[in-house]
């Protein structure tokens, strides 16, 4: 059943750096395994580690036996810099990509911007608010992870091949070169990208709307001295009619999309010699610069009805796609991770019920609807599919020149931040009036400044009530941070509004759950109970 | 409602004139360009989001929501 082999996948596929195909499990033909995930790329991996360091047996299985050159997803946003953190790769990640804050936005062939944004309004974070960085940079971060943790089985060149609901596992065949085999698995996560083989095995839906229209991403290498920013141009004139987006990533690699239009030879257009003329366009007839990864894509903005069917959970690509403009893809797909890790671990503990993934599928669908949206709106923007389109579109680009209203409407991508829950299940509503200040249920933490280091960096295991002052009690399962003694906390004690007394509960993927301005056990039990999955009373 | 669809101004036909005077001699692409800029300079004065989306339902011949 599967789409081809290992040996047939590398025509396929450019090779980024070869990984040994992996043996037949020592328990084949039969295993038992609790958590099964289905993919190397970076969701994948980062889910292994987020239930690995849970301390949590996980088995991965990737068809490919190498992991694949190509750039894919190159933005990774702040909110993912710090699920990358908690994962142990933040730093490192950071280090290694370029930094980025300021995006600007240029009209026809003028030389200053119409508009421009920046993506940490919010200053002193740990976090950047954007790196660029190649995926294969940060897999390969994310593999020297996984090899720090002993529980985490990769197994490269292992391709799915069917899957079967039961009530209480999915059967899993799995297919590699030395062998076939099945898994009984407690449960299977299926972050096997937009062409989900678990997807299309299970006969599930994936709806939504394709745009017609095709973009050229061209990734060069090429010396030069151009700022840390994100450019984006509508109708220039080494692209006229159409849109061009340049980004820098390390290594003297830069992202360069270019829209095409939708009748184009596909084939064709990514070939070297037909992309040279865009690029000297573009950057001059002297350029000097290598192609590193040439592809074509079309958008679509699609999602699954639901993420969790059974034991089969679905995050990432498999779940959702939307067009790249925005950076929506990758740290949407970080989003489902960070949210159903810690679900996952205590349903795993028998300290929740199996139901507390049901507010997976509640908060992920939300992050997918809004990444979704935001993503639809920027491509009506980009791509007009009307002549009035196109007219408002231009009378915007035209009024923002002189008028800073107009700017607003400027869209070459809304750019991902942090997705709120101010509705969802797991939050405990405010009994006090905190006057529209600090973080709210339902919203992430906001990172400050403590003592030496950071507060995102003392929360993010299991749940924490962050409190100005002991609040004199504890509760099981809940660990107390108490900064009244820190240093450094003016910041903090703004951010969240944490007068003397106050506490913020904060869940395990870093989000608020509930907060008291004087606290008590009973309420604090309780709000647990409810982040728990219990329902409220 | 938020909407005024009362008379909420003096000098219609002064304002109306002044309207068609401004497509005097326009193609109608350009026009068209023209009405745009006007719209999303009135879009933005108005501010309040519940007016503009009764203005935006009233253009297009839907009844109040």
């Amino acid at each position: 059943m599967g789409e081809a082999s290992p040996v047939q996948w590398r025509e396929r596929v450019p090779v980024w750096r070869e990984r040994q195909a992996s043996p037949l499990p020592a328990s084949a033909p039969r295993e038992k395994a609790r958590i099964v995930i289905v993919g190397t790329g970076p969701v994948g991996l980062a889910q292994a580690i987020d239930l690995g360091q849970r301390g949590h047996d996980v088995v991965v299985l990737g068809r490919f036996d190498f992991v694949p050159l190509g750039s894919k997803a190159i933005c990774f946003s702040k909110r993912s810099l710090d699920i990358l953190d908690r994962l142990g790769v933040g730093e490192r990640a950071v280090e290694r990509g370029v930094i980025w804050n300021v995006g600007k936005v240029f009209w026809k062939d003028e030389r200053e911007p119409v508009y421009q944004f920046d993506m940490l309004p919010v200053k002193h974070q740990k976090m950047p608010g954007f790196i660029n960085i190649q995926q294969y940079y940060l897999e390969d971060m994310l593999l020297e992870r996984i090899a720090e943790l002993p529980n985490i089985d990769i197994r490269w060149g292992h391709d799915v091949t069917g899957v079967e609901l039961g009530n209480a596992d999915a059967g899993v065949a799995v297919a590699s070169a030395a062998g076939d085999y099945h898994i009984d698995a407690e449960w299977l996560i299926a972050c096997d990208g937009n062409k989900s083989t678990v997807r299309d095995l299970l006969g599930l839906d994936f709806e939504g709307r394709v745009f017609e229209d095709n973009f050229l991403i061209a990734d060069v290498k090429m010396k030069g001295e151009r700022p840390s920013e994100r450019w984006f141009w509508f109708d220039p004139p080494f692209n006229p009619g159409q849109s061009v987006l340049l980004h820098k990533q390390p290594d003297d690699v830069w992202r360069i999309d270019f829209q095409l239009g939708w009748n184009i030879d596909r084939e064709a257009c990514v070939r070297p010699e037909n992309v040279d003329p865009l690029i000297r366009a573009m950057l001059g007839p002297d350029v000097d610069y290598e192609p590193e990864w040439y592809s074509v894509y079309t958008f679509q903005c699609r999602r699954m009805e639901r993420f969790v069917h059974g034991r089969v959970l679905f995050a990432g690509d498999s779940a959702h796609l939307v067009s790249p403009f925005g950076a929506r893809g990758c740290n949407g797909g970080f989003a489902d991770i960070d949210n159903l890790g810690w679900k996952l671990d205590l349903v795993l503990r028998g300290e929740a019920n199996a139901d507390l993934l049901e507010s997976y599928n509640a908060e992920a669908v939300t992050t997918a609807d809004e990444n979704i949206l935001n993503s639809t709106r920027s491509t009506d923007f980009i791509t007009p599919k009307s002549k009035v389109s196109a007219i408002f579109r231009d009378a915007v680009l035209e009024l923002a020149r002189e008028f800073p209203f107009a700017r607003s409407f400027v869209n070459s991508g809304r750019l991902s931040t942090a997705v709120s829950y101010p509705a969802g299940p797991l939050n405990t509503p405010d009994c006090d009036d905190w006057k529209g200040k600090g973080v709210a249920p339902g919203f992430p933490a906001l990172d400050a400044p403590l003592g030496e280091g950071w507060l995102l960096e003392r929360v993010g295991k299991g749940f924490v009530l962050l409190c100005n002052g002991d609040p004199g009690f504890t509760v099981p399962g809940v660990e107390l941070l108490d900064i009244a003694d820190a240093g450094n906390i003016d910041l903090l004690i703004e951010r969240y509004g944490l007068s003397p007394g106050a506490a913020t509960l904060l869940r395990p993927d870093q989000y608020v759950a509930a907060r008291w301005k004087s606290p008590t056990e009973a309420a604090v039990t309780e709000a647990l109970a409810r982040s728990k999955g219990a329902s409220g009373s | 409602m938020k909407l005024i669809t009362s008379p909420n101004i003096a000098d219609a036909d002064g304002i109306y004139q002044r309207l068609i005077a401004l497509h005097h001699g326009r193609s109608e692409e350009d026009s068209m360009r023209v009405n745009t800029r006007l719209i999303l300079l009135l879009i933005n004065h108005i501010g309040d989001e519940q007016a503009v989306n009764e203005a935006i339902s009233h253009a297009g011949g839907e009844e109040e929501q």
